[in-house]
């Protein structure tokens, strides 16, 4: 149960520990203390380990993450979880710009909103936001689903492609190419799926969401299309 | 990079710790813009009287300067250094002698701010260093706004650091980068706005202060530059009673902003807010892309 304060350890030293860990080490449970808003804090971490940060962090906490669970107790700067690989990453305050940017899989929790280009480029990851995102979310977001329990800003799903986005409030506009569509049984399910995995399950209604994805109709280039780009 | 922290102080109690708090969040932005660093302070005002703050190179016997030019001005002038700066406190017609006198007498001297509250103190070097050098910490105020930089657009020099002050008691702080300053500044200039440096922020405040000149609001002026300013900023204003911000559509620099009933304060970053009284309780946020904020004393 290693404990590293941060005011008496440097950042490199603990991304270092924790870069070294392999599956199977039994050092599981990790606490860092003091993050005092640093960046990359737990970055590149590839083993089924915990770690909990007891307070804010900066930039890139948890980028690139693989198999690792990663509560951050209090805010997190821009690009949290980005290119995370799997594993988990819960923010229990608020997350800056870029949160799960270019995610490829795992499952981010932010717990209160997310700011502008939330799930910019996602490309598999799920993200669940309890609070409301901002403008340019998932923009040209390939796959994995995004649940938005508040609103969204300007532009939501601009030039998406797969990506699904499930948003309960009000959206203030879409970007190019993305639509509302239809829910159905099987989006019901896939968000009620969602909603268990962020602990929710229950306690929000799934009826409440509305679907948005891409129209597909900016995939590739076509001179009809030139004004839209 | 750059780094920018605003402190608008609503309850009166907190004012004597300004300096102590808005030298800490800077602090925490060191690393942003390690090159150079400003504040600017709205402290107490003399009634009947305004202020000029200059600065002159290290090495220059500032007070033997300022000295100088308040004997040149007469009666009433006060005189008062830190560091590589003076503030001069003046009769309010005095301003444009004052500033003429330096112009010829201490070409080395550069006008930072005038006006009725307003200090400007900006100084080359780590941050942390400059806040020490003019002792920031003491500092009381109703607001105050400082920077970081980063040099992009021009050179690592005193005068090319923020904050800028291009109208009386106005000034502004920017992060980002301006690209069609060069135009807008021989327009401004033509229009009889002083600029001083080839810095594309300064360009920035001098806009606004034409568009106010005009007869603007604050408000009005800053959403006029959203048309007119060609490129990526985040912005803090002040004024002497206010204190305002804006990001460009696309809010490419992080701004992240705290309000209690005690005050309203800017960072770049949110690990500037953490020194804050009550930040835990505080509503924080990301201030929206081409969304004019502001606050202003009664």
């Amino acid at each position: 149960m290693p404990v590293v304060d941060l005011a008496k350890t440097s950042l490199r030293e603990l991304n270092a520990a924790l870069q070294k860990l392999g599956a199977d080490t039994n050092e599981t449970s990790w606490t860092v203390l003091n993050p005092s808003g640093e960046h990359a804090v737990a970055a590149g971490v590839d083993a089924p380990v915990s770690i909990t940060i007891d307070g804010p962090v900066g930039y890139f906490c948890g980028g690139m993450n693989k198999h690792a669970t990663i509560v951050v107790d209090g805010s997190a700067g821009q690009g949290v979880g980005e290119n995370m690989m799997s594993g988990l990453i819960h923010v229990k305050g608020d997350a800056s710009q870029s949160a799960g940017a270019t995610g490829r899989g795992g499952l981010l929790i932010v717990d209160g909103n997310a700011s502008a280009r939330c799930g910019i480029s996602m490309k598999g990851i799920d993200i669940v936001v309890k609070g409301s995102i901002g403008h340019l979310s998932a923009f040209m977001g390939q796959s994995g689903r995004m649940v938005v329990f508040g609103e969204a800003g300007e532009a939501l799903g601009d030039s998406l492609y797969e990506a699904r986005l499930y948003v309960r409030g009000p959206v203030a506009g879409l970007g190019a190419d993305c639509i509302e569509k239809a829910m159905r049984e099987e989006h019901r399910a896939e968000l009620y799926r969602l909603l268990e995995a962020s602990g929710e399950a229950g306690t929000v209604d799934v009826g409440e969401f509305r679907r948005y994805g891409s129209a597909r109709k900016l995939y590739n280039f076509n001179i009809d299309n030139v004004d839209a780009y | 990079m750059c780094g920018i922290a605003g402190l608008f102080i609503k309850d009166p109690t907190l004012e004597p710790e300004l300096g102590r708090l808005l030298a800490q969040m800077t602090s925490s932005l060191c690393s942003r813009g390690p090159d150079s660093a400003g504040f600017a302070i709205y402290r107490d005002s003399t009634p009947g009287f305004s202020k000029l703050t200059f600065s002159a190179p290290e090495g220059t016997d500032i007070a033997e300067l300022a000295g100088r030019l308040a004997d040149a001005l007469g009666h009433g002038t006060r005189v008062a250094t830190r560091h590589t700066h003076a503030v001069v406190t003046l009769a309010p017609q005095d301003v444009a002698r004052a500033e003429d006198w330096l112009a010829a007498h201490a070409p080395q001297a550069t006008v930072m701010s005038a006006g009725n509250r307003l200090e400007i103190y900006k100084e080359v070097g780590y941050p942390d260093d400059v806040a020490k050098a003019f002792d920031i910490a003491e500092m009381a105020g109703t607001h105050g706004i400082s920077h970081t930089r980063m040099a992009t657009e021009s050179a690592v020099t005193t005068n090319g650091a923020h904050p800028f002050s291009t109208g009386a008691d106005q000034c502004l702080v920017h992060n980002g980068s301006i690209s069609n300053h060069s135009s807008l500044r021989r327009e401004l200039k033509r229009d009889g706005i002083t600029i001083r440096t080839e810095n594309d922020s300064e360009v920035a405040a001098a806009y606004l202060t034409k568009k106010m000149r005009d007869g603007e609001t604050l408000g009005e002026a800053l959403t006029s530059s959203l048309d007119d300013l060609d490129g990526f900023f985040t912005f803090v204003v002040g004024t002497e009673n206010g204190f305002s911000v804006l990001r460009d559509p696309i809010a490419c620099k992080p701004a992240v902003m705290a309000e209690t009933d005690r005050y309203v304060a800017f960072a770049s970053e949110f690990k500037s807010l953490t020194c804050l009284p009550d930040i835990a309780t505080a509503r924080v946020w990301e201030p929206k892309p081409a969304t004019v904020y502001f606050w202003e004393h009664a």
